[in-house]
């Protein structure tokens, strides 16, 4: 006996300091790879940083700057928003269908589930060498697959007026992500629910309006923060796509960062356009937050919701 | 629950219409990339080619150091997957199997880390490793992946917060020591979420084009991605091999998936619930 409570003792006394080891990578990561970098993106938007001279302190000139006589930040803040208005509606309605589809008891389901996620695991180098071929205004099978219904297809990459929606397109069909995330919480329901809305004679519709939406309104929150902020900073597929063309019809903000840091090499005021778009970030995700009380229906899980992660993209 | 056939039909030429959009992208780089040059450039577009092209595989494989990239891709795909399953089992573990101070505060400050834009971080990082010489060098791509990722770790301590407090005390008054226990007992149990967090990180990291294209400047250096996207660059006109590669480069990730399926689906169900 004396043995154990010597030993329940020494564990105790470890106790103190091994919990912090463990996490003391994740500690370390933060505060080297996330809140140091944080912090002085933060104090380089208060400076003229090029890349080959001394930086100068400018105050806050880079941000009177951004709003007062730089056009180009309005445009790629509208471009952006466009992109997100037509981009996470779509998206989010096209993963609740397939997720819907894919959950029906059906035979063959499991295999459509692995259709619809495979785009998800490829590269955005190869999707966008994948839509490119397909959208190719000369040798492109969607135009001419257009043409044999009688339908003229746009120079999609070409026209500044359609190649926004060559990025929405390649872009939603990587949604087997977001499927998967619904489809596992649609699953989730419990079946007596529809049995008994069944025998009270509630019609598939019905069923899916009362039950499967009102249900799931906690993951559609979640989708739609995530979706929000994918949109917002989607810069990979521009650049490999159409590099912010034609007539910069596609200059995402994610592109105007990068191209102000690492093309024109004016670090400060990068930084500065960067911390913007954090805070509108950060503002769009309280904003949602907010607003969901009124349509958000939270059984038992109110703090859990919370947390859910983000899928890296 | 019986289903009205009109209802099924429905749902199955949805089902149908939409492998379309999904499916019909993949089986049109596997028909290009199988064509002659003539083929693959006449308008209206030859569905078929007439004979199988294997041989662009192997002139487009040749056409650039594509084994070096490949070389590297692995390289970084390897090292990180390690270094994350280390370092968010170890870190995950702490969250989940102890309590102490500040526990609560770290962990919520860790997951809004998640939502920190990339862009923000983006300058100083650069300029970090540049201090540290690390620039034109897979060491910004490996290094970070050795000191966790917030998902990863959210994904894992979920996961142990399920397993009974009363395996480890019993483990403690046999006299193992803590670090023990978590290798011993927990490493073990913990098989499926940490394939799952090898499947996403290989997957992301195989796929990424940002970081290589930032940090590497060499083409020596290259990633897979980030050389398929420079020769695409300045090969605009040179499809068939273009086309090669890319299948190259997605079939890796499609086969990892299509065998680690399942860990995705359940891992997923696992982190809603």
């Amino acid at each position: 006996m004396q043995n154990i409570s010597k030993k329940r003792t020494s564990y105790q006394l470890i106790n103190k300091k091994v919990p912090y080891l463990f996490i003391l990578p994740w500690i370390i990561g933060f505060l080297v790879f996330t809140l140091g970098p944080l912090i002085f993106s933060l104090i380089m938007s208060f400076f003229n940083w090029p890349i080959t001279s001394e930086p100068t302190f400018v105050g806050i000139e880079n941000y009177k700057t951004m709003f007062t006589q730089d056009p180009q930040f309005y445009k790629s803040i509208i471009i952006t928003f466009k992109f997100a208005a037509i981009f996470v509606p779509l998206n989010l309605a096209i993963a609740l269908i397939l997720a819907l589809l894919i959950t029906q008891p059906l035979k063959g389901m499991k295999f459509f589930r692995t259709i619809f996620y495979l785009p998800a695991v490829v590269s955005g180098v190869a999707i966008s060498i994948i839509w490119g071929w397909i959208f190719n205004s000369e040798y492109g099978i969607l135009n001419y697959i257009l043409s044999l219904i009688g339908v003229e297809g746009p120079m999609w990459l070409v026209d500044p007026k359609w190649a926004i929606f060559t990025i929405v397109i390649a872009s939603a069909w990587g949604v087997g992500i977001m499927m998967l995330i619904f489809y596992t919480n649609i699953k989730g329901i419990p079946t007596e629910l529809y049995e008994a809305a069944a025998i009270d004679g509630a019609g598939p519709l019905r069923q899916f309006f009362s039950i499967t939406i009102p249900s799931i309104t906690p993951t559609i929150l979640f989708n739609v923060i995530t979706s929000v902020i994918g949109a917002l900073q989607q810069l990979a597929l521009v650049l490999l796509l159409t590099g912010g063309g034609p007539l910069k019809s596609t200059y995402f903000y994610g592109l105007y960062v990068y191209n102000n840091a690492f093309k024109h090499h004016q670090l400060g005021y990068a930084s500065a356009n960067a911390w913007f778009m954090f805070i509108v970030v950060l503002l769009l995700t309280m904003v949602i937050f907010k607003t969901s009380s009124t349509w958000v229906f939270y059984e038992n899980e109110v703090k859990k919701e919370g947390k859910k992660g983000r899928r890296k993209k | 629950m019986k289903m009205p056939k009109g209802f099924k039909i429905i749902t199955f030429s949805l089902l149908g219409l939409f492998s379309l959009y999904f499916i019909s992208p993949f089986v049109w780089v596997v028909l290009s990339a199988l064509k002659t040059e003539t083929e693959v450039f006449s308008y209206p577009p030859k569905i078929f080619p007439e004979v199988l092209q294997w041989k662009n595989f192997v002139d487009a494989w040749n056409s650039q150091p594509f084994g070096v990239y490949l070389k590297n891709s692995v390289i970084v795909t390897v090292l990180t997957t390690i270094g994350q399953l280390l370092s968010c089992s170890l870190v995950a573990y702490g969250f989940a199997r102890y309590n102490f101070k500040y526990k609560n505060a770290l962990f919520i400050l860790m997951l809004a880390t998640m939502m920190i834009p990339w862009d923000v971080t983006m300058i100083p990082l650069y300029m970090e490793f540049n201090m540290l010489g690390w620039i034109n060098t897979l060491k910004p791509l490996v290094i970070p992946a050795f000191f966790g990722s917030a998902y990863y770790i959210f994904l894992l301590r979920q996961f142990l917060m399920s397993i009974p407090k009363d395996l480890e005390n019993a483990a403690r008054i046999d006299g193992a020591n803590e670090f023990q226990i978590f290798f011993k007992i927990f490493v073990p149990i913990m098989k499926a979420p940490l394939i799952l967090i090898a499947v996403l990180n290989i997957l992301s990291v195989w796929n990424d084009y940002l970081g290589p294209l930032i940090y590497l400047q060499d083409q020596s250096k290259y990633t897979l991605a980030l050389g398929l996207a420079a020769f695409k660059g300045v090969h605009d006109l040179q499809i068939l091999p273009i086309m090669s590669i890319t299948l190259v480069m997605i079939i890796p990730p499609v086969v990892i998936f299509l065998i680690a399926q399942k860990y995705i689906v359940d891992g997923i169900s696992g982190s809603v619930k």
